[in-house]
């Protein structure tokens, strides 16, 4: 035994089993052209220069000694801010296939040291909860048998489209139009809405691509899709132009970029398909945006207002004057009232058991379009860990809740709730949406879903990648540094965003057509939802099904 | 899918003329059900004032028929006159009839002195309280209409039995307007408020086809808090109601009901003359959306029948007739049957753009597009 001292290890030193991603690296294969040390985000594997050592006797001389070789290899780096976050770019360059990250599937050590610096860590993308959500379990089972045919998906007309904002009761609207008075402008979109993820979240390039995409789906493909802009502005460009009707702008607690905002309203060639107050997000409840220091580029400060490099968390809550609820009336009004009481206002917040307090507030306040619930599954751009993992409620118990709570009063067409937070996590974002909708929802916000099919984002509920918040995207989805957002081509994500679109529209169909409908949004059609579990079945009023 | 038929005449005809027509149809039903809904009575040995109002149903038990009666005298309604159903053995299947009954009521004098509107809830809210007291007691009372010169009669079996069972065969009963159903069983139990045509406050459709927007509907309709909006062993009586809603509580002309059930879409709606009106009552009245292979055939208080089709028109229906009697049918065979001394050649089928509206007195079909302009001053 040797003493301690000789031992270079400390409390903190890890090894390669001890991090959640190994490097796999096959020296043989390797040409050790530097293409996986260049792309890695996190300077995780260096190239290294190794000597070995080769005993040598030579029995019949009576000689011992030794031989030296030198070799080069990629290394893994063991200590925390350079561990393997598994994004994979390694073996994406690789051109002979030599190196992978595999996941650790040994309880790994760095859970325990995540607080360096005394600081806990955050991250961006999701909660990771692996594992089939109780969306995915849901199944459209009140299949048109008998006296109903079943519709044909492909050549019967289907209106698929959603109201975004708020309705009248019909009696109210026929009064106000005839004595010529003020009705609640609405927007007829499609129903899976991108959902907002500000600019300084997302790339210039991935913003772009966003938009470029949303306006192919309106003005070629026919499918009205909306973005929102999340909270940090937009830029002026799109403000002024005529691609501002295809999106909601967020107004949050930072008002990041609204000067730009209200500077640009005289300019407007079209109102914005909406706006939308942030009071919460799901994937962080109770805490305000966060722009790490390393994403605020010259660009995103002048468009937010702030200086370069600057840490932009924005409080948890909207200043108040004296509650909550007098605050959200007050913006709701003021709002309203800056663009001229033709866009429709609603609020985000996150999901939580004091949802249904706040809807019912806005069913009160005539000038709230909709209410938008993110739920637990949320995405974000950066986060503590602990606000990811634990703080939230589940998006589909709390839709339901409040939407049954509207159809006991009677307001279910008046009040659009909108609903948000892991829909597509697993991919089926179509089977996902549609579920929802037939819980209650008007609609449905996809965020992380879209960045991973349109861009390719590598984030998983592994923890795969997950570094949103620190500016370093190995795809260029969220980063503002130029040498990483130009990987990515604003014309590819464009277009991968009318074949999301269009994949969406054609599964909406086939989902539609054998419940035999086709003619408007089965939103609230719970007799078609069933689930191999009776306690979510009883929670959720809908069948049990075995 | 069950058959529908409607004949409406200047001359009271026998309702089993109608049920001729069923037969003409007769593959579409299994005999699980037979709905008919007779407007503009004429007895032959009573003299009705089509003002008093008829109340219509089964007493299941002399213990129901006693309490009938009571419950009857204790709101103040006084028997006028008595239908005596010349009942044949045998031809009805179910065994707990005690009594089908049609009886007219004069109006208490201090109902009769009120306002249109109050004399209408009184008289729903009389059908709707028998019908508790009917489920109070083990469903052995059931209550169709309460209404001023319309009668129902609903029952299980084969419409053909039926009328013969209930002597309707014998042209005691006729009247200008009659709607039958031949009921196919679908989804839900056999229960005789699911029988069509359905009923309220002098409205009365019937579908044949399910709505598959059902829940939302129904939903939707709960949420108005309005006591007749009840019922919904059937997914087809929300038709009914939503005819209400429309014409009642809305006020609006018979035309908006296709404008409420099946709008148009977005691009159609974008090149109607008053395309910004019939979109905002589109979102208003969006949960009412119905969905389904559905012919719709209504008729009202001043004996006006309207016929329209779902959006998809899986189901078509057919109108024929002439001047004085006109027919509507969800198959053409039906309406052969009821007026055969047309001419075929100006027989409609209505696309799903169109309301079909025979007015009360009979001249000539309306056919009405909803691409129409929209004949209300609220879209002016």
């Amino acid at each position: 035994m040797v003493s301690a001292r000789s031992v270079s290890v400390g409390p903190g030193s890890l090894s390669y089993t001890d991090l959640p991603w190994i490097i796999q690296h096959r020296e043989d294969r390797c040409t050790l052209c530097g293409h996986c040390t260049a792309v890695c985000p996190k300077e995780a594997i260096y190239l290294a220069y190794r000597r070995q050592r080769m005993p040598k006797l030579d029995v019949l001389k009576k000689k011992r000694g030794n031989e030296y070789r030198t070799f080069v290899g990629i290394r893994q780096r063991k200590n925390m801010a350079n561990a393997c976050i598994g994004c994979s770019m390694c073996s994406m360059v690789c051109p002979n296939e030599a190196i992978q990250p595999v996941p650790n599937d040994n309880e790994h050590r760095t859970l325990f040291f995540n607080n360096q610096k005394g600081v806990p860590t955050k991250r961006g993308g999701r909660r990771n909860k692996t594992g089939s959500t109780l969306l995915d379990r849901m199944m459209f089972n009140r299949i048109s048998m008998l006296t109903d045919p079943a519709l044909d998906a492909g050549r019967h007309e289907f209106n698929v489209t959603t109201t975004l904002g708020r309705t009248l009761d019909p009696a109210e609207f026929l009064k106000r139009t005839k004595e010529g008075g003020w009705i609640p402008p609405t927007r007829e979109i499609f129903p899976f809405v991108i959902g907002s993820m500000s600019f300084g979240a997302l790339s210039p390039n991935m913003w772009l691509g966003l938009l470029q995409g949303v306006a192919y789906c309106n003005e070629v493909l026919g499918i009205p899709v909306v973005m929102c802009t999340g909270e940090g502005g937009c830029p002026p460009w799109v403000l002024k132009s005529p691609y501002l009707k295809y999106i909601i702008l967020q107004i949050a607690s930072g008002y990041f970029g609204w000067d730009e905002i209200i500077r640009a309203i005289p300019d407007m060639q079209c109102d914005p398909a909406a706006i939308e107050i942030k009071y919460g997000q799901g994937a962080k409840p109770g805490d305000g945006g966060l722009l790490m220091w390393y994403k605020v580029s010259k660009l995103i400060a002048r468009l937010r207002g702030v200086p370069e490099g600057v840490d932009l968390p924005s409080p948890p809550v909207h200043q108040t004057l004296y509650s909550i609820e007098e605050s959200v009336m007050k913006m709701i009004q003021t709002l309203s009232t800056a663009f001229g009481h033709k866009v429709p206002i609603y609020p985000k917040i996150s999901a939580s058991t004091s949802a249904k307090s706040v809807l019912n507030n806005l069913v009160r306040n005539p000038y709230a379009g909709g209410l938008l619930i993110d739920g637990i599954d949320g995405g974000t751009g950066a986060a503590f860990n602990v606000s990811l993992d634990a703080t939230g409620h589940p998006i589909a118990s709390n839709v339901r809740e409040c939407y049954l709570d509207l159809v006991k009063q009677g307001k279910q067409n008046e009040i659009p709730i909108f609903a948000a937070g892991g829909i597509g996590k697993n991919g089926n974002v179509t089977q996902n949406g549609m579920a929802l909708i037939m819980l209650g929802a008007s609609g449905v916000h996809i965020g992380k879903y879209i960045m991973q099919s349109a861009a390719g984002c590598l984030g998983n509920e592994r923890n795969r990648c997950n570094v949103c918040n620190v500016g370093i995207c190995p795809k260029g989805i969220t980063s503002q540094n130029p040498k990483l957002y130009r990987r990515l081509d604003p014309d590819l994500v464009a277009e991968r965003v009318g074949e999301v679109f269009m994949s969406i529209r054609t599964e909406m169909k086939k989902i539609m057509a054998p419940l035999g409908r086709s003619q408007s949004l089965p939103v609230g059609m719970s007799d078609a939802l069933g689930i191999v579990d009776k306690d979510v079945a009883d929670r959720l009023d809908i069948k049990y099904v075995c | 899918m069950c058959r529908l038929a409607l004949k409406t005449a200047s001359d009271p005809f026998s309702p089993y003329e109608v049920l001729t027509a069923m037969e003409a149809m007769q593959e579409g039903y299994d005999g699980s059900g037979l709905g008919l809904l007779l407007r503009g009575l004429q007895f032959d040995d009573y003299k009705y004032n089509p003002k008093n109002p008829i109340l219509s149903g089964i007493a299941h038990s002399e213990k129901a028929w006693h309490r009938l009666n009571k419950f009857m005298d204790e709101r103040g309604f006084e028997l006028r006159y008595d239908h005596e159903f010349e009942t044949q053995a045998g031809k009805i299947e179910a065994k707990d009839r005690y009594r089908y009954f049609l009886r007219v009521y004069k109006m208490p004098a201090t109902l009769a002195a009120k306002s249109e509107e109050e004399i209408e809830t009184e008289l729903m809210m009389t059908r709707l309280a028998l019908r508790k007291n009917g489920e109070d007691h083990g469903n052995d009372l059931t209550a169709f209409s309460f209404w001023p010169d319309v009668v129902t009669i609903k029952e299980v079996g084969w419409p053909l039995d039926i009328g013969d069972g209930l002597g309707l065969n014998d042209s005691r009963i006729k009247s200008r307007v009659c709607m039958a159903q031949g009921r196919q069983n679908t989804n839900y139990g056999i229960n005789l408020y699911a029988c069509h045509p359905f009923f309220i406050q002098g409205i009365a459709s019937m579908t044949n086809g399910e709505n598959t927007a059902f829940v939302p509907i129904r939903d939707w309709l709960l949420g108005k808090h309005f006591p007749g909006y009840t019922g919904y062993q059937s997914d087809s009586e929300t038709f009914t109601h939503i005819l209400h809603y429309t014409l009642k509580q809305l006020q609006l002309p018979l035309q908006a009901f296709k404008h409420i059930i099946t709008p148009l879409c977005n691009e159609e709606l974008a090149n109607h003359p008053q395309g910004e009106f019939l979109t905002g009552l589109r979102n208003t009245c969006r949960r009412l959306i119905i969905d389904g292979p559905n012919a719709v055939i209504a008729t009202l208080p001043d004996e006006s029948c309207m016929l329209v089709m779902d959006q998809k028109k899986l189901r078509p229906a057919t109108v024929g007739g002439r001047e004085g009697v006109w027919s509507f049918a969800s198959e053409m065979c039906g309406v052969d049957a009821m007026i055969p001394d047309r001419d075929p050649a100006n027989d409609f089928q209505p696309m799903r753009e169109h309301t079909i509206i025979v007015p009360p007195e009979r001249k000539e079909l309306t056919i009405w597009s909803q691409h129409d302009p929209y004949p209300l001053d609220q879209a002016a």
